[in-house]
């Protein structure tokens, strides 16, 4: 492309015009469809109810904006000389740029970690940050958990948050049918999403690609339909309230003597209790990705990538692919119930709302935005997702176009996600990172 | 006609495969030598990757007996068998007529997955491996080991950090074997490990089958088209047509075989003997 660019007898701009016109009417065609049948009308309070406002003139106007956007584009984006695409970039800025990245990849972890580790102290840091922050770790840790399920497993599944809803009512019904600790509940809950991942898992693995992605929704579905109904054991839609916070080690963080703030000889600030929640998702998020990466390096790790590469083939040699997919189900599902009672225990408060399936797509988008199996992906995706969504909070209405637009975006531009390479979990010489085009995407996609 | 075989290592024994109306292998029984090359031949579609797959567990056979032998006198019979057992514990393992490699993950991570089941019980199932135990670290180098010899043996030593998907077509072929050899088979099954290949590519092919023939005691049971490798380097050769088997024996038999070389080769008369003279230049 970029010798075009350099040659002097450059081909002529050319439009063919038959084609320009066609193209506007169906343009406009669309949009008026699109646009007439929504912004035309507005609904408003009149007297006796609701009343209907008709605004033909910003429908039009918007019909308009689109026509001349789109000729806009013929004239000077489309008409370029076929073989010049308009958003090719040269070849010299392309190989700069994966330089450039390949230099920021390498100090990467280290430099969030640092970063994450301090945060808190940090001056401009006030308690919203931190809330959000939190919940930015706690995305963070569940785009973890489902990345081995669906990035190293490639077993697409849309069921996930019923693991994180299995382990926030076990942390909540435990501690209140048998006053156990946060500390004592935390693995329990982990134990148990796992073992409902098994269950579940075991009629549900035997389908593959679209038929698994439909029945885990199902199966995520039942769950909270489940705790939405059992009203007698889960307090159906009304949820479990009075959730015991965590101590650290036994100090509550309250204002008492003995609490932590009178054992470290502070002042009391409920500053404490947040920072003390940040660490502790901080820990069970990095418990995540360290467990993980050890994991990709285990033969375990290497069958569940070989099952998404090949699933005849790993069967040719020997692996049981039924048991390969149960433990990335079961394992996927453990990291989601650890966030699970840590998500009951930061609110106080849970109930089956916060678990429908719209959280299920976001831990998916912001697996599959991150690029699939990218560790690094997940963290970038997660802080452009939820921060995205507090930064737009004020645009309310526009909120999920924005973010359905910049999905769209990003798709286009890098359909295999943020960070797309691979890096391979044992090498005899040198650590080569294999392109995304070699890696397969496992059933489903 | 059937061909002796003193030590099989594998035994047919009247397979049927039917799919639907079409009877894709037919009452076909045949034995595989424990240190021979043999080879499967006969047109397209006459049924040599069904039977591959139903040595191999991909189907299960309508009827028929299939049993894998061992050394030790232990006896498998593989039509009872689940798939993924099969290389497991029977020891068959199997390459495809299409490659199957694992392309997303290098050459070096091909062959470790290969030898997954030694590694998981080195890592007493991952509990042991997650901790860092030494009894891992020590398998782990052993079958780091086994992969480079496999490496060296295929000639991919130089491309063992590549992706597997990036490797042209005769390295791909030669890595599916390795893989193979890498679960430690008795017997490997190729089918057409040398469709596709070059002149170059097809002789280097040869002398890695010939290498795991003497040196790992492993009985190779290949499907061929290529009549160059058919007669340079098989024991013994089966010919399939219509799911029948239509000859069987050594490759002088099979090569003066009339029947053969009407139906298998199912050409006009005139051609016959241009096909006879390209048999004839395979053999020497
Ligand atoms: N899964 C299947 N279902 C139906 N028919 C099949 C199936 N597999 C193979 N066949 C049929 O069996 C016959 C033998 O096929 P195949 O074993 O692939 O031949 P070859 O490998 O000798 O070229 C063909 O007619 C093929 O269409
Ligand atoms: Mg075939």
């Amino acid at each position: 492309m970029a010798d075009t660019e350099s040659t002097p007898s450059r081909p002529a701009r050319h439009l063919d015009f038959s084609k320009v016109v066609k193209d506007l009417i169906v343009t406009t065609l669309i949009a008026t469809a699109v646009f007439g049948s929504t912004i035309a009308f507005r609904t408003v309070s009149a007297a006796g109810g609701l009343g209907l406002e008709v605004r033909y003139d910003i429908a039009f106007y918007v019909i308009a904006a689109v026509v001349i956007g789109r000729l806009l584009l013929w004239i000077f984006v489309w008409s370029k000389p076929p073989g010049t695409s308009a958003v090719e970039m040269p070849v010299s800025i392309k190989s700069g740029l994966a330089k450039v990245s390949a230099k920021v990849g390498k100090g990467f972890g280290p430099t969030m970690l640092l970063f994450a580790l301090v945060f808190p102290f940090l001056p401009f840091t006030d308690r919203y940050l931190l809330d959000l922050s939190i919940l930015i770790l706690t995305y963070v840790m569940l785009g973890w958990g489902l990345n081995i399920v669906v990035g190293l497993a490639g077993l697409l599944d849309l069921g996930y948050v019923a693991f994180y809803a299995i382990g926030a009512y076990s942390y909540a019904l435990l501690a209140q049918y048998f006053g156990f600790s946060f500390w004592m509940c935390l693995p329990l809950a982990g134990i148990l999403a796992a073992f409902w991942g098994i269950i579940l898992g075991f009629p549900v693995l035997r389908l593959r690609g679209d038929y698994l992605a439909i029945v885990t929704l199902a199966f995520g579905e039942i769950i909270r339909i489940v705790l939405l109904n059992w009203y007698q054991f889960t307090g159906g839609p009304d949820g479990l309230s009075g959730i015991p916070r965590p101590s650290f080690f036994g100090l509550p963080f309250n204002r008492s003597e003995g609490g932590f703030a009178d054992f470290f000889g502070l002042d009391y600030s409920s500053i404490h209790r947040i920072m003390f929640l940040y660490f502790l998702i901080l820990a069970l998020a990095l418990l995540t990705n360290f467990v993980t990466n050890r994991l990709r390096r285990l033969p375990i790790g290497r069958a569940w990538e070989a099952l998404r590469e090949d699933e005849i083939a790993c069967r040719s040699l020997g692996l049981n692919t039924t048991s390969v997919k149960l433990t990335a189900f079961a394992i996927g599902a453990m990291f989601a119930g650890f966030a699970g009672s840590f998500f009951a225990t930061r609110q106080g408060f849970i109930s089956p709302e916060s678990f429908t399936f719209i959280e299920s797509a976001l831990i998916l988008a912001i697996v599959v935005l991150g690029g699939m199996g990218s560790q690094t992906g997940v963290v970038i995706a997660s802080i452009a997702m939820i921060g995205g969504f507090e930064i737009f909070r004020e645009a309310e209405q526009f909120r999920m176009l924005i973010f359905g637009l910049a999905m769209v975006i990003i798709m286009i531009w890098r359909p295999r996600g943020l960070i797309s390479t691979r890096i391979p979990s044992i090498f005899l010489k040198e650590k080569k990172k294999v392109s995304a085009d070699m890696v397969a995407q496992g059933e489903g996609h | 006609m059937a061909h002796i075989v003193d030590d099989p290592v594998l035994s047919v024994e009247h397979l049927n495969m039917r799919f639907g109306g079409l009877l894709a292998v037919d009452e076909l029984s045949f034995d595989v030598g424990r240190r021979d090359i043999t080879a499967l031949i006969g047109p397209n579609g006459a049924g040599k990757t069904t039977v591959f797959n139903c040595i191999t567990g991909f189907y299960k056979p309508t009827e028929g007996r299939i049993t894998a032998r061992h050394e030790t006198g232990e006896t498998f019979l593989l039509e009872r068998m689940d798939d993924f057992k099969i290389p497991k514990i029977a020891k068959v393992a199997r390459t495809f007529q299409n490659i199957r490699l694992f392309g997303g993950m290098t050459v070096l991570e091909n062959l470790m997955v290969g030898q997954h089941n030694t590694l998981m019980v080195a890592s007493n199932y991952t509990f042991g491996g997650i901790f860092g135990l030494s009894g891992y670290k020590k398998a782990e180098k052993e079958a780091v080991e086994l992969a480079k010899y496999w490496m060296e043996q295929a000639g991919l030593t130089k491309r063992a950090d590549d992706a597997a998907g990036d490797l042209p077509y005769g390295d791909q072929r030669k890595l599916e074997i390795a893989r193979s050899m890498c679960t430690k088979p008795k017997l490997l099954c190729l089918d057409e490990p040398a469709a596709g290949l070059n002149p170059r590519e097809s002789e280097e092919l040869n002398k890695l089958l010939l290498f795991i023939r003497k040196e790992r005691d492993t009985g190779v049971l290949l499907i061929e088209h290529d009549m160059n490798v058919v007669m340079g380097i098989s024991d013994h050769i089966i010919v399939l047509d219509y799911g029948k088997k239509i000859a069987d024996g050594t490759p002088e038999e099979i090569r003066n075989d009339p029947s053969v070389i009407a139906a298998y080769l199912g050409v006009a008369d005139e051609e016959v003997e241009e096909v006879e003279h390209e048999i004839e230049e395979g053999a020497s």
